[in-house]
């Protein structure tokens, strides 16, 4: 086998690369537009206060949002942040008695940290356990529910595992009990259809970088009918609408803009030809090595995503045997991490079946040339790992 | 009508260096925390812009955190070190500053995103010249564990601060000291360890780099509590993917501007042809008896609104403004120049900031043009 002259890149749920078209639009802030987008008294200003405002339209469309209701922050995380701690924040600030936030212990860890974090501010974390399907039981939500509420937060994909929960039933079980809904859409947004208004859905997070726009630039749905008040996480200039303090970025929230519109367009063609790409994989995989299993729910998944457990060779093992094969171990964040992932272990695989899991992410941009090249990678290099694997018995 | 940009210190114009390093960045797929060959690659230009930023104003990379601006870079000062400390804040801070020091005092318990301030913030006076009052700190410093907020340059008046002997004082009463220095950095020398601060705020879009780029730079390795928590990214310090392209920019554009130091004379000399002339035909400039940067001038014209004056230069084509461009859309008197106890003159005051790119035709025209407006203007007034 020839190596290809780059990595091939299928580890697009820890980052995508940014579409050459959202480039093309954010190129020209990199020369002549640079103004202040709230330099309100001068033209450039005003052009990029009107940039930015349009990228505001695209994120509401993708959503079926109001662009009111939409804030620019600097990622989902900061996103996931402002909607956790901002609700809790404003409910003491208000005097809501309620003190418990409900989440699952498949979740980012940035909604973990910041729902846990919140017990020194004196609330009641609760962290529910998922289904060996990767599914969020609605029986456990419901008894969550049961003590008084103030937000229930469950994402809408998975980042490890690719799976879709159903986010209507859950923010109708949320409403049921009086609680606000809280999405972190970040793997979802451009890849599956939503629809705040449909869903019911009161506060949701989307990250740039994760459908083919820049890093550094993200965006919180905000309910404004009936109104979701937040505190701020940090105060200053008092920009979108005193939420969220500091210069808008509006070359990168521009670029968030275009990937919003394309993913509109292109979402359902996208991810008819990745299910493609993701089954031509599997099937060179099942073939190529017997034994390998799909984690999670098979049906209720994105396309882009397969989270596999190798039957011989660990995971490390496999990376270094195919070094030009860009893949992970789990999220991006805890990739340096030697600890298992929190999210297979919620699924109840054993610490050594989770060792032996590859998480592969399927992009716009994967060729069915990369996917034949990476089949061929995995099945040698999970020759050559095994061998250096001691076995399980 | 040709458009002639003097706004340089809400946002610089991007330099070709950061455009360059934005670019290869975009072009680049990886997460930083991947491990493998892409995630290493986008690692390396990280770790390569935090020691490029470390080295601009010298700090060690470890002590480099990043973060979508200087806003947040702010927060994350006074959030991180601020806890069980009483805050002194400038009274020419900028919003990001003044907000994030005041905001416990908003809430019922003195909590600020969870940090628990002791007490209500209090206000570093300045002269009339706008120079943070050194004696009155002494003062303020004996009462109790305090954390200093005093920005390096004032983002209105280009006013700079003693800030080195501050952070002397500061030390002999067992006070941290944070520098706001968005507007120092690239237009003057920058230097962390000699300043003798505790940390320093920068903004990369105010270097001629991008928007949604900041770094809070840390002397030594204080525990610092996140204001953004998950991920673990920036030593657990700065939850969330890092911002690559627009990080790389900033670097880059720190490096260009803290080599272009030595040769700012140019531009000194530019402004001063505007205020020269300003002055002849009525002006008076602020903070005028203190060092400041050469590249800002804050002019006020007795009698006449700030608004009409950036209205009216706006439509000959010049692009300045009445204040801080983050509060532009509102129609208060600047608070730098209410400080500084300049009355109704805080309300008849535009800025000037030239970027780093300034013509000096583009100065003499705007300087023709500020003329002839304050002509028109001063007689209306009268």
């Amino acid at each position: 086998m020839t190596l290809p002259n780059r990595p091939i890149y299928l580890d697009n749920q820890a980052t995508t690369a940014c579409d050459p078209r959202v480039v093309a639009v954010m190129l020209p802030f990199f020369t002549e537009h640079f103004g202040n987008p709230h330099s309100a008294e001068h033209g450039m200003g005003r052009f990029a206060e009107a940039a930015v405002e349009t990228a505001r339209g695209h994120v509401a469309a993708l959503i079926g949002a109001d662009s009111r209701e939409v804030v620019f922050t600097s990622g989902a995380t900061e996103s996931n942040n402002i909607a956790i701690k901002g609700l809790a924040r404003q409910a003491l600030r208000s005097g809501d008695a309620r003190r418990r936030i409900v989440t699952v212990a498949t979740e980012h860890k940035c909604v973990l940290e910041s729902v846990v974090d919140l017990a020194e501010e004196g609330f009641e974390p609760v962290v529910l356990p998922v289904r060996s399907d990767g599914s969020v039981d609605p029986e456990a939500v419901r008894d969550a529910l049961a003590v008084p509420t103030l937000l229930l937060s469950v994402m809408a994909v998975n980042n490890e595992i690719g799976v879709i929960q159903d986010l209507a039933g859950l923010a109708a079980l949320a409403h049921a009990a009086g609680a606000l809904f809280h999405t972190d859409a970040a793997q979802a947004a451009g890849k599956i259809a939503l629809d705040v208004e449909a869903m019911k859905i009161d506060l949701l997070s989307i990250s740039g970088h994760k459908l083919y726009g820049p890093k550094g630039v993200g965006a919180l749905y905000v309910r404004r009918r009936p109104r979701v008040r937040l505190a701020s996480l940090f105060s200053g200039g008092g920009q979108e609408r005193g939420l969220r303090s500091g210069t808008l970025a509006a070359p990168l929230i521009v670029g968030l803009g275009e990937a919003c519109r394309i993913a509109a367009g292109e979402m359902a063609e996208d991810e008819r030809r990745i299910a493609g790409l993701r089954d031509r994989l599997m099937e060179g995989l099942r073939r190529a090595i017997p034994g390998v299993a799909l984690n999670a729910d098979p049906a209720r998944r994105i396309p882009g995503n397969l989270n596999l457990t190798f039957p011989a060779a660990n995971a490390q093992a496999l990376m270094a045997a195919m070094p030009e094969l860009c893949v992970s171990t789990g999220s991006a964040c805890s990739s340096a991490e030697v600890e298992p992932s929190y999210v297979l272990r919620a699924l109840g695989l054993s610490d050594a079946a989770a060792a032996r899991t590859l998480r592969i992410g399927i992009g716009r941009f994967t060729s069915p040339a990369d996917i034949d090249a990476a089949a061929a990678m995995l099945e040698r290099a999970h020759a050559i790992a095994a061998s250096h694997t001691p076995s399980e018995a | 009508m040709s458009i002639t940009y003097l706004d340089a210190n809400a946002s610089e114009p991007v330099r070709p260096a950061a455009r360059a390093a934005m670019l290869a960045a975009l072009e680049s797929v990886g997460n930083p925390a991947s491990v493998h060959a892409a995630g290493r690659a986008a690692r390396r230009m990280l770790e390569t812009a935090r020691e490029q930023v470390a080295g601009c104003f010298g700090a060690a990379a470890a002590g480099v955190v990043f973060t979508s601006g200087g806003t947040e870079a702010n927060a994350l000062a006074i959030h991180g070190l601020g806890a069980g400390r009483r805050v002194i804040v400038g009274a020419t801070e900028h919003d990001a500053v003044r907000a994030s020091s005041t905001f416990g005092t908003t809430l019922a318990g003195t909590t600020f995103a969870g940090t628990t301030l002791a007490g209500a913030a209090a206000i570093l006076p300045v002269d009339r010249d706008g120079v943070a009052d050194l004696d009155a700190l002494a003062r303020l410093l004996a009462e109790g564990p305090a954390l200093v907020c005093l920005m390096l340059a004032n983002n209105e008046t280009g006013v700079v601060h003693p800030v080195a002997a501050a952070a002397a004082l500061c030390r002999a009463h067992g006070a941290l000291l944070h520098v706001d220095a968005v507007q120092a950095a690239g237009r003057m020398a920058v230097d962390l360890g000699a300043l003798g601060a505790d940390s320093l705020a920068i903004s990369g879009h105010k270097l001629g780099g991008l928007q949604g780029a900041g770094a809070l730079l840390l002397a030594g390795e204080p525990s610092l509590t996140p204001l953004i928590a998950g991920g673990g990214q920036e030593r657990g310090r700065r939850g969330g993917t890092p911002a690559l392209p627009a990080l790389a920019g900033m670097a880059a554009a720190a490096g260009a501007a803290v080599a272009a130091l030595g040769e700012q004379g140019w531009l000194t000399a530019l402004r001063d042809g505007i205020e020269a002339a300003a002055v002849a035909a009525g002006a008076v400039v602020m903070g005028a008896g203190a060092a400041r940067l050469g590249n800002t001038s804050c002019l006020a014209l007795p009698g006449v609104r700030a608004d009409t004056q950036v209205i009216a230069l706006d439509l000959a084509g010049f692009q300045v403004s009445a204040g801080a461009a983050c509060s532009s859309g509102r129609v208060a008197a600047s608070h730098v120049l209410a400080a500084m106890g300049m009355g109704e003159l805080a309300g008849a005051a535009v800025r000037v900031s030239l970027p780093w790119n300034a013509k000096a035709e583009d100065a003499e025209r705007f300087a023709a043009a500020y003329v002839q407006m304050a002509g028109r203007l001063l007689r209306r007034a009268a």
